[in-house]
């Protein structure tokens, strides 16, 4: 028996080394990933013990740490509430930091690389260590009049500075308070995790950059822009635009949403089929240029990927290799075309900016716990996305749509602004969404701005210009009025 | 040429003395230990500290004098090595109640009962067990006439908590004795008195076993009539164990069974029969047990629902990744945070707190263990002994494996406690039987044999005898 005894001995050894091994892999090589980790607290209580640097519109702190009694050397408070919640995100000891609170965390924890001479200092000095601070684009006024004017309704605004990028409103609605969240009881932060996480209008999701929705006509912008570019169209060409358009290879036909031809014997301008929104024009204008003209022109705005500002968007989605039918609709921003909000108003802005879209972001600059400047971002640009001319025809009949076209609401007086509504059908029997984008002035704009409203209450093209222009107005002059 | 068995007394040691050094030296660390725990979490020493250094120390010298009396040829490291992670479990569940404490006093409730005293209070249980082991059986060889005795009593023990009145089921499995205001886990118990029939039994069958009498699917299957009991009490502990959903236990006494058959019959065959039999009996409950299915899922994808089934898994992951490979020191770290840090997580407290560096030295101590227990097994002087202690022997390394193993995501996860050190007074008295039984077999293996008797039988060997 001695022999297999002494097998087992050294199975015992085996078994050893595989513990040990495996011990090493967690404790070591696997350690930092593990501490990373959302929802670890440990590394969420390590971090509460230092002083986490403030989240800044200017001067003003979003998100904030105060020495307090108890527990936690530190209390984490939004002082404006729910007024910046996407954007600041929440920082909870249970469920882990989400917006800027999670991808600025190391500034504002202060464990970044380029913040290791002031830790090392602070040591040194026996001083507790200390975060950075990070300081958005946001605009109060904006922010403030966007969350007014959402109020009640399932929807999104992001209004954005056309010659630089600058995110100046950032909401979505409805919001949350991060302070429920960043409680230090337990079960009160439970509470209200379980509330948002069964609310059926999910409140914690970004309306404004992490969702996508159909565009519906405000993508018509995009094709516009596209045969534009071809050099074939001008804004005076006529369009065939009759009252339903059949498809080529079915025999279903796509309407006009008010059933009638966009001019007399089914002609109309590019111009005019832009004002009053008219579908089998553009749709015809998709088939006659092409789909990998549309995917062309729509892939300069920014669509088939996504942006960092710092925080993460959705992919917006214009689909290639799809057959004419599916061209024809999606040159009307239905079928698979797929946007966020912030992707809209990437086309306004760009339009705007004669024809260059700038990147988007969201945070101007991040700051040192002894306040020199870590990085200041400096605008950048994304693409050419169109002429200077193009860009100059397109904002010409976005004038006209606010002057005398769909969207009349947009309209501020004594200031041009530039506009496009939209429609989308969702199918499925549920009230399409209001869209509407637009820049304002229309020469030199300061603002550009992209509106939803989910599932708006019309069927008709109207929708987007009753529900969403005003709103898109509201915040374009509380930017003007700065 | 060596000496057959009856060498001369003269070159065999004692080591009583090593044993003593050993066991001051695993005091003084584990002294150090608490007075470390307190200072970290209150930043002031502990008030009670010569109560419960002498109140250790008189307990554990009781022992070191208990074996110098009536095991003094036993193996001397044994006193020490179980001495020492029997103070470690306790600085460290000490540690956990200032945790608790600070919690309640927090939510403004009472301040609990500390577990630190209890678990002292069955480390003294524990003690006196090992002594009255040490007194009542002065040669293990006794056990061997229980050997049935010992089969009906582990499956009583293992039935007794599905009965109703005195079963009772803590954390969603039914394993535990309700006797008044104590409970207590019989499969410890059980565990033991299988380990003791198997031995028994072995010893009696091996042959018989060894011998092939048919072939199926290329492995040789004794005689059904030399199976028989065999299978009687594997059905039955592990039928038991899996409608207790003591998943835990069952793999730790399936692992016992193969291992000891192989040592037994010096048969291979036993270890191919018990991996078919393992992974299709795993297969079997995966499909047919939602918990098993879970169990697995949770294993191979923690992260995906941390907050909920993942739950004990992903804070074990964590507290043991905070600990890095230093740790962070005792009273620093947050190993509260790990449900059931005191039993089953307690190597997760371990690890928080004392780092890999303390891990290692806790697995080391549990290896130079389970060796020792091999080795007393190779120089026992009776196959009864020698599968005795190679049973005791197997169940260390396999327990250990199977929960530190599941704490750290090595192997799916199933509830065991860590030998010595998990809060729990059946699992610690079972413990010290088993260093109580492996110190008596040491003993009959390295002590001088008694002065042979001439006999007319022994006349010829006579001649070889110097």
């Amino acid at each position: 028996m001695n022999n297999p005894l002494r097998k087992l001995s050294g199975f015992a050894a085996v078994l050893l080394i595989a513990l040990l091994i495996n011990l090493t892999y967690v404790q070591v090589f696997n350690a930092n990933s593990l501490r990373q980790k959302p929802g670890n607290s440990r590394t969420v209580l390590s971090e509460y013990d230092r002083q986490r640097g403030p989240i800044t519109v200017g001067n003003k702190s979003i998100a904030t740490s105060k020495p307090t009694q108890g527990q936690f050397s530190y209390a984490r408070t939004y002082p404006e509430g729910s007024l910046y919640a996407h954007t600041t995100g929440y920082y909870s000891l249970l469920y882990g930091a989400s917006g800027l609170e999670r991808v600025e965390n190391s500034i504002l924890s202060g464990t970044d690389d380029r913040l290791l001479v002031d830790r090392l200092s602070q040591l040194l000095a026996g001083r507790a260590p200390k975060g950075g601070s990070v300081q958005t684009t946001l605009l109060p006024d904006a922010q403030r009049t966007a969350l007014r004017q959402l109020k009640g309704r399932r929807g999104a605004v992001l209004a954005i500075d056309p010659s630089t990028g600058a995110i100046l409103a950032m909401v979505s609605s409805p919001t949350f308070d991060p302070n429920q969240l960043a409680s230090p009881n337990a079960a009160t932060e439970r509470e209200a995790w379980s509330k948002l996480q069964n609310d059926e209008d999910s409140p914690l999701l970004n309306r404004s950059i992490a969702q996508v929705y159909p565009p519906g006509s405000t993508f018509k912008l995009v094709t516009a822009a596209a045969a534009l570019s071809t050099g074939k169209y001008t804004k005076k060409s006529s369009l065939f635009g009759p009252a339903s358009l059949k498809l080529p290879l079915s025999n279903n036909r796509l309407p006009n949403q008010n059933g009638k031809a966009c001019g007399t014997n089914n002609k109309t301008t590019l111009e005019n089929a832009i004002r009053i929104s008219c579908n089998t024009a553009l749709a015809n204008l998709g088939l006659v240029i092409g789909n990998d003209v549309i995917a062309d022109q729509a892939e300069k705005f920014g669509f088939n990927q996504s942006f960092d500002i710092p925080l993460s968007s959705a992919t917006s989605v214009y689909p290639r290799d799809i057959d004419r039918p599916q061209t024809a609709l999606s040159a009307i921003g239905q079928f698979d075309v797929r946007s966020t909000v912030l992707q809209m108003a990437l086309v306004a802005a760009g339009i705007g900016n004669q024809g260059v879209v700038m990147n988007p972001y969201l945070v101007a600059q991040t700051r040192g716990p002894d306040l020199a400047v870590l990085d200041a971002t400096t605008p950048t640009v994304f693409s050419q996305a169109v002429s200077a001319d193009v860009a100059a025809q397109l904002r010409d009949m976005m004038v006209t749509v606010v002057k005398r076209g769909t969207g009349q609401r947009a309209a501020i007086p004594g200031v041009q602004v530039a506009g496009k509504t939209g429609t989308a059908q969702q199918g499925n029997g549920k009230p399409p969404h209001a869209w509407f984008v637009s820049f304002a002035p229309a020469k030199n704009p300061k603002v550009a701005v992209a509106v939803i409203i989910e599932d708006g209450d019309g069927s008709t093209e109207i929708s987007g210009g009753r529900l969403a222009a005003p709103i898109a107005r509201a915040v374009m002059e509380a930017v003007l009025n700065q | 040429m060596t000496n057959p068995v009856t060498v001369a007394p003269t070159n065999i040691k004692q080591r009583r003395f090593a044993e003593l050094f050993l066991l001051l030296l695993a005091i003084a660390i584990s002294t150090a230990g608490y007075i470390a725990a307190s200072l970290g979490y209150t930043n002031a020493m502990p008030t009670d500290l010569w109560l419960v250094v002498g109140v250790c120390s008189a307990l554990f010298l009781t022992a070191h004098l208990a074996v110098r009396k009536l095991a003094p040829y036993a193996d001397p490291l044994l006193l020490p090595l179980a001495a020492f992670l029997n103070l470690i479990g306790l600085v460290l569940i000490h540690r956990l109640d200032l945790a608790d404490a600070a919690r309640a006093e927090r939510a403004g409730r009472a301040i609990p009962r500390a577990d630190a005293i209890a678990q002292l209070t069955w480390t003294a249980v524990g003690i006196i067990l090992f002594v009255a082991v040490l007194v009542l059986l002065r040669d293990h060889r006794i056990l061997q006439r229980f050997t049935y005795t010992a089969l009906v009593l582990g499956v009583t023990l293992l039935i007794l908590p599905l009965l109703p009145f005195i079963g009772t089921s803590i954390n969603g499995a039914r394993l535990w004795l309700r006797l008044g205001p104590l409970s207590f886990q019989p499969a410890e118990m059980a565990k033991l008195c299988l380990i003791v029939f198997l031995a028994g039994y072995l010893v009696v069958k091996r042959d018989a076993l060894a011998t092939a009498r048919s072939r199926v699917l290329g492995v040789d299957l004794p005689r059904g009539r030399d199976l028989g009991p065999l299978l009687i009490a594997w059905v039955a502990s592990m039928g038991v164990l899996v409608f207790q959903r003591d998943l835990g236990t069952a793999l730790l006494f399936f692992g016992l069974f193969i291992l000891l058959l192989y040592v037994a019959t010096e048969r291979r065959s036993w270890l191919l029969l018990g991996s078919i039999l393992f992974v299709a009996g795993a297969g079997l409950a995966y499909f047919a047990f939602g918990h098993v299915q879970q169990r697995f899922d949770v294993w191979l994808y923690p992260f995906s629902d941390p907050n909920g089934t993942a739950f004990q898994i992903v804070q074990s992951l964590f507290g043991l990744a905070a600990g890095g490979v230093l740790g962070t020191g005792l009273g620093l770290g947050n190993p509260q945070f790990v449900p059931f840090a005191k039993t089953d997580f307690i190597m997760a407290t371990a690890g928080e707190e004392l780092g890999l560096a303390g891990l290692i030295v806790i697995l080391m101590i549990y290896a130079v263990l389970a060796q020792r227990g091999f080795r007393i097994a190779v120089s026992a002087r009776d196959a009864f002994g020698t599968l005795l202690a190679g049973g005791l022997s197997i169940v260390i390394v396999l327990q250990v494996f199977i929960v530190v193993g599941g704490v750290t995501r090595l192997i799916p996860l199933t509830g065991l406690t860590t030998p010595f050190l998990s809060y729990g007074g059946s699992s610690l008295v079972a413990n010290w039987i088993i260093i109580a039984l492996l110190v008596r077999i040491s003993d009959g293996a390295r002590k001088p044999a008694p002065p042979v008797r001439p006999s007319r039988d022994e006349a010829l060997t006579q001649v070889v005898q110097l």
